[in-house]
């Protein structure tokens, strides 16, 4: 059972229809106890980062979070505003962040269409599980104003282009992040969440194709 | 490299895709979700869905409807028509949908972009404006007027004026709307799209008169779109031969336009 994170500013409704096409069984958790059982968690957004962290604070959701996924380690997918509240600070609101992963979310330059909205290219920088057989690089679709940065670049798991060459899927340990909208990146975005859905979050990469 | 967007756009009556010449006459095409599903399967980029009549009707959008498409949909969809609150977006939100349009209420109530920013991100927020050339007069230096209630009521409102105070609202794309080229396939008005492209720093939906891959490559490279809007040249049983989605971005690549590689399966 995958536990899709409910909460006022999140999308978890469109990554519930995406794992109900995939035959893989989830359930929303809005409330800590519906965290507990869990196999696997994924932390869908869209939104703004404050009003994020905010809403999973005021749900009661951090602790339980940080219970199953830094202590039990649980397999974890964060989406979009999902990967940049992994981080330790965000620029979008001067926010602190969860700090599961050591880093700074920054936005994007002025000079570019901010925000970034459209099918762009991620390509892996490193082997993993996630990958199976999906087609590299895999266009997917991402709308973000602002990019993580992680600390320790062991920590990126693929890059894409905006101007400049930013971290589009992150990952440490049994913590998976992609920037992109996997839910709603077609075919390619359907195959990486059926990945994760297998995933027993290690790293330790068996992946042929990459 | 991001590439260009092609959105399928659907005019919904009761859960009905529609397809109207200038906004007038519309004829049915086929049920939502079924079309939703058809286009989604043949690699679709986005898709928009307007419920044309809940604005005029003064009631609020067909949820199941939204709900249906969102089952069968995963790529980006954006839903209008019928948006007046924080709680119908949010309803909307909830039923699958990626962002809300606003049209004729964010011209009666311009807030509205800015609270919904606030409550959802600007990336939700898609200002849709439709626009008249009217030449340039008092008050409308650009030329082009913005009008509502699907085209029927002109506000005086300057077409270039109002998408720049949209985008400094909060709206996240605006998308340029021309009421004379709609369903004509006589390609997108390049010179509003372009107008806008250039005034605003968020990405631009070009819309309303592509007919042939040539006017869809026009929107996104003389017309300065980070995405282009079609229709009737998918589906329209107003044209002779309809396009899939392979077809046009095929043509599209040939004309050095590039878009989400098609994937064969």
């Amino acid at each position: 059972m995958i536990a899709v994170v409910d909460y006022r500013a999140g999308n978890a409704p469109s990554v519930i229809f995406a794992l109900e096409r995939l035959g893989i069984p989830c359930r929303l958790a809005s409330r800590p106890d519906q965290l507990e059982h869990a196999e696997r968690i994924i932390l869908p957004g869209v939104g703004a980062a404050r009003a994020t962290i905010d809403s999973l604070r005021d749900s009661g959701l951090v602790e339980p979070l940080s219970e199953r996924v830094l202590g039990a380690g649980v397999p974890f997918l964060g989406i979009c505003i999902g990967l940049q509240v992994l981080f330790d600070h965000s620029e979008e609101g001067d926010v602190e962040g969860l700090g599961w992963i050591p880093g700074q979310v920054r936005r994007f330059a002025d000079t570019l269409r901010v925000p970034q909205i459209g099918w762009n290219a991620v390509q892996p920088t490193q082997p993993h599980p996630l990958w199976g057989d999906v087609a590299q690089p895999a266009y997917c679709y991402f709308v973000n104003s602002y990019y993580a940065v992680p600390a320790d670049s062991s920590d990126v798991l693929a890059t894409t282009e905006y101007g400049i060459e930013f971290c589009s899927m992150a990952v440490r340990a049994n913590i998976a992040a992609t920037q992109f909208h996997a839910e709603k990146s077609g075919q390619l975005g359907l195959a990486l969440l059926a990945n994760f859905a297998v995933w027993d979050g290690r790293t330790g990469a068996t992946s042929p194709s990459c | 490299m991001l590439t260009k967007r092609i959105i399928a756009c659907f005019d919904v009556i009761a859960g009905r895709v529609t397809k109207a010449q200038q906004f007038q006459d519309n004829i049915d095409v086929a049920a939502a979700d079924a079309l939703a599903t058809r286009l989604y399967d043949d690699q679709i980029d986005e898709i928009v869905f307007y419920d044309i009549t809940a604005s005029s009707e003064q009631r609020k959008i067909d949820l199941d409807t939204v709900r249906a498409v969102a089952r069968h949909v995963f790529v980006p969809f954006t839903v209008g028509g019928g948006i007046r609150s924080i709680e119908d977006m949010f309803e909307v939100l909830k039923a699958g949908a990626e962002k809300i349009s606003v049209d004729s209420m964010a011209v009666r109530d311009p807030d509205i972009i800015r609270q919904g920013a606030e409550a959802f991100g600007r990336q939700c927020i898609v200002l849709s404006t439709q626009v008249k050339a009217v030449g340039i007069r008092q008050g409308i230096p650009s030329g082009y007027e913005v009008f509502v209630d699907g085209a029927r009521t002109a506000t005086g409102m300057d077409a270039l004026e109002w998408v720049q105070r949209g985008a400094a609202l909060g709206a996240g794309e605006i998308c340029v709307n021309s009421i004379d080229r709609d369903g004509t396939a006589s390609g997108y008005d390049l010179d509003i799209t372009r107008a806008v492209a250039d005034a605003v720093n968020v990405p631009v939906i070009a819309s309303g008169g592509a007919g042939t891959v040539e006017h869809i490559a026009d929107g996104l490279t003389a017309g300065g779109a980070s995405a282009a809007i079609i229709s009737s040249i998918l589906y329209s049983p107003r044209f002779e031969r309809n396009l899939g989605v392979r077809e046009i971005k095929d043509g599209l690549a040939e004309l050095g336009v590039p878009t989400r590689p098609y994937l064969d399966t």
